[in-house]
């Protein structure tokens, strides 16, 4: 980081000490895994720039908006609309929930077979170590499993009163409809009486804009990864699928463009990351949330690109744009709410257009094989592991079940695992 | 030309070299907390002019000394393969590690499965087992009682089957019952691997555990098939190893 933000961090109550060994660790990490890659693009600079700002310029830009009166709202979860809290002036930022930070903090409040991303979120905070939920004014949760639905009972009484809850349906029939319908209307005013700012046509029209075109700008990041060799390695692809959770949305937009453009031109000389003929990989399961890089890292650790994530931090946040014609307020919290029931997370049932999700991707991005990552105690995405392994085999395609968390103790194991996948992988080739 | 193959498993180091066609040695040594130069000492007896790596360690061996490396899934298919021609499931219980491996007709890999990161139902869980109930690694599947048995083992996890087998050792249970109860534990953990992998004829049981015919013996009872279980269960990934060092290395 450029400047010393020590100042800023002790008015956040942020813990300086163990804060300061957290960046230590995570530039430790993002140089071996990340800066270690070779051929990687121009566009990757900005970035290596957004990680190494992480806490730094970015929070100083959140605490700027806020004295100018702009609301930081806090999400952990693609079903949290965007175009809401856009439409208020306010700033969505993905909250920090994808390090093994303190699980003895959050293990005073939670069983200790919770997933690793609700023990993140629960232990950055108590570890006084995320100052993005220090800045929020709101934390927006939804009850897309049992274990966050009841750790956010616990999270709101730990930030003292700033949890707000979406009502997710279990099924997407006609009351399942009618009943997010009305929870997109109701988290609108929520948010209009948080900001004294009523939601106009024009303030949604423009902010659904916005939304989009960062969607569209994913959308062309994912579709250049179909080729071969990979013009961009998975880890990188990720960390921007990351990054979209927490930058300005106008300014990422920009940046991602322009790095599909540098990537399109590397896709027409035939110029890659990876050699061609590499195997690739479909990644599909739980959520990734910055800065988890440790599957990706084992992946393009053992001689395989990983091409697509059919996940919410991937191809579950941007696949669906919004339809941006309605004449009124009321239509366009319509089309949001048809929008955000078409992310097809494990957490409804039945679920089968994510079967259809991942045999697609697995096409168009010409995938030699699937990896599916649960995050161990993910009941959802560990129980439909096995539509997915069905839906690999159908397309014969070898899949890889794996379950994990944040932790390293298993990194020989899979390893093991992976390498043995992608042998497996080049001999079915050779056959 | 002689060529090796060294799996560094999570508790003994096995090699093997072939020389000519069909001249096989082998040494087995305990991996210990330097398995480094315990590799050292075993390729100081002989350098085979190929040599390929294999197991937990192989890495070790890559960074150290530029030796190739393939995992010990495909080493283990190699292996077994070579030894049983018609063989299409592998059942490897190793120290740390228990893989079910399906192969294709002509031996690759064709889909496997893995314990998750946890050692209930692998070698080194019959290892602390014996030691809690006072009888030698080598002697215990021999010393499992018969019939039925009223004691189960429920634990999934190797700390709390050990608390588990103190608790039935100071309610006065029969030692060889609850030898049984564990053995049959570890079948019961590595039977959904089986199921999952989808096994097909002929099974071959390989790895430290195959040396124990209790546990072979309820396999057979579980799956009604008949398991084959070489001289040398031990050798298998090493083997696999050196001869894929003699094609490719």
């Amino acid at each position: 980081m450029a400047k010393d933000y020590t100042a800023m961090w002790k008015d956040l109550e942020i813990r300086l000490d163990a804060h300061s060994g957290l960046l230590g660790v995570l530039t430790d990490a993002y140089t071996n895994i990340y800066l270690s890659q070779k051929n990687r693009p121009e566009g990757m600079k900005y970035f290596d720039f957004v990680i190494s700002e992480v806490h730094g310029l970015r929070i100083e830009e959140l605490l700027t908006a806020k004295k100018e009166g702009r609301k930081v709202i806090g999400t952990f979860c693609v079903y949290v609309p965007e175009e809401l809290i856009l439409a208020i002036d306010g700033i969505s930022i993905g909250l920090c929930a994808g390090a093994e930070v303190g699980s003895d903090e959050a293990e005073k409040f939670i069983p200790r077979n919770t997933c690793a991303l609700i023990k993140a979120f629960m232990g950055f905070k108590l570890a006084g170590l995320c100052p993005y939920v220090q800045t929020a004014d709101l934390i927006v949760g939804e009850t897309t499993c049992d274990g966050k639905k009841k750790a956010y009972e616990i999270f709101d009484e730990i930030t003292k009163g700033k949890m707000y809850i979406m009502e997710v349906p279990n099924m997407k029939g006609p009351d399942g409809r009618v009943l997010w319908k009305n929870e997109v209307a109701r988290l609108a005013e929520k948010l209009e009486s948080l900001s004294g700012k009523g939601i106009s046509l024009e303030k949604l029209k423009e902010a659904s804009r916005i939304v989009n075109e960062k969607r569209k700008a994913l959308q062309r990041l994912s579709a250049v990864r179909s080729h071969d060799p990979a013009p961009i390695s998975g880890l990188d692809a990720l960390l921007i699928n990351q990054v979209a959770f927490y930058d300005d949305p106008i300014r990422f937009t920009a940046q991602v463009n322009e790095l599909c453009d540098e990537l399109e031109k590397r896709a027409e000389r035939g110029i890659g990351v990876a050699e061609k003929g590499m195997p690739r990989i479909l990644v599909s399961g739980s959520p990734m949330a910055i800065p988890n890089w440790k599957l990706h890292a084992i992946i393009e650790g053992s001689g395989a690109v990983v091409v697509g994530e059919e996940s919410c931090v991937g191809e579950r946040n941007f696949s669906a744009l919004l339809d941006g014609r309605f004449a009124s307020v009321e239509e366009g919290f319509e089309k949001i709410a048809e929008r955000y029931m078409s992310i097809h997370c494990a957490c409804f049932t039945p679920n089968a257009e994510r079967m259809d999700d991942i045999r697609d991707l697995s096409k168009r991005l010409n995938a030699d094989g699937i990896i599916h990552y649960a995050l161990q105690f993910c009941t959802p995405y560990m129980i439909e592991a096995f539509k997915a392994k069905k839906t690999a085999d159908a397309l014969a395609l070898p899949f890889l079940r794996i379950e994990t968390d944040y932790s390293m103790e298993d990194f020989g194991q899979l390893k093991t695992r992976i390498e043995a996948f992608i042998e497996m992988i080049r001999e079915k080739r050779r056959a | 030309m002689t060529c090796g193959g060294i799996d560094i498993g999570s508790r003994f180091i096995k090699y093997a070299v072939i020389r000519g066609s069909d001249n096989i040695s082998f040494a087995k040594v305990e991996t210990g907390h330097d398995p480094l130069s315990a590799c050292q000492r075993l390729l100081e007896r002989e350098r085979p002019e190929k040599l390929v790596a294999t197991g937990y360690g192989r890495h070790l061996l890559e960074v150290q000394s530029d030796v190739r490396t393939i995992t010990e899934i495909k080493a283990v298919a190699k292996g077994v393969k070579a030894l049983f021609p018609g063989c299409r499931t592998i059942i490897d219980i190793g120290g740390q590690d228990t893989k079910v491996i399906r192969l294709d007709p002509d031996g690759r890999v064709e889909n496997f499965e893995m314990n998750d990161r946890c050692a209930a139902g692998t070698g080194r869980f019959l290892e602390i087992m014996a030691k809690a109930l006072g009888y030698d690694i080598g002697e215990f599947g021999a010393a499992c009682g018969d019939g039925p048995n009223g004691i189960k083992i429920n634990s999934l996890c190797t700390v709390f089957a050990e608390s588990e087998v103190i608790g039935l050792i100071s309610k006065g249970s029969d030692r060889r019952m609850i030898a049984r109860a564990i053995h049959d534990s570890i079948v019961q953990k590595v039977i959904p691997l089986i199921q999952r992998v989808g096994s097909l004829d002929e099974i071959v049981f390989v790895g430290g555990c195959a040396m124990n015919a209790c546990l072979r013996q309820m396999f057979e009872g579980r799956l009604r098939k008949r398991i084959y279980v070489s001289e040398n269960p031990f050798i298998h990934a090493a083997y696999g190893a050196a001869l894929y060092a003699q094609c490719e290395g």
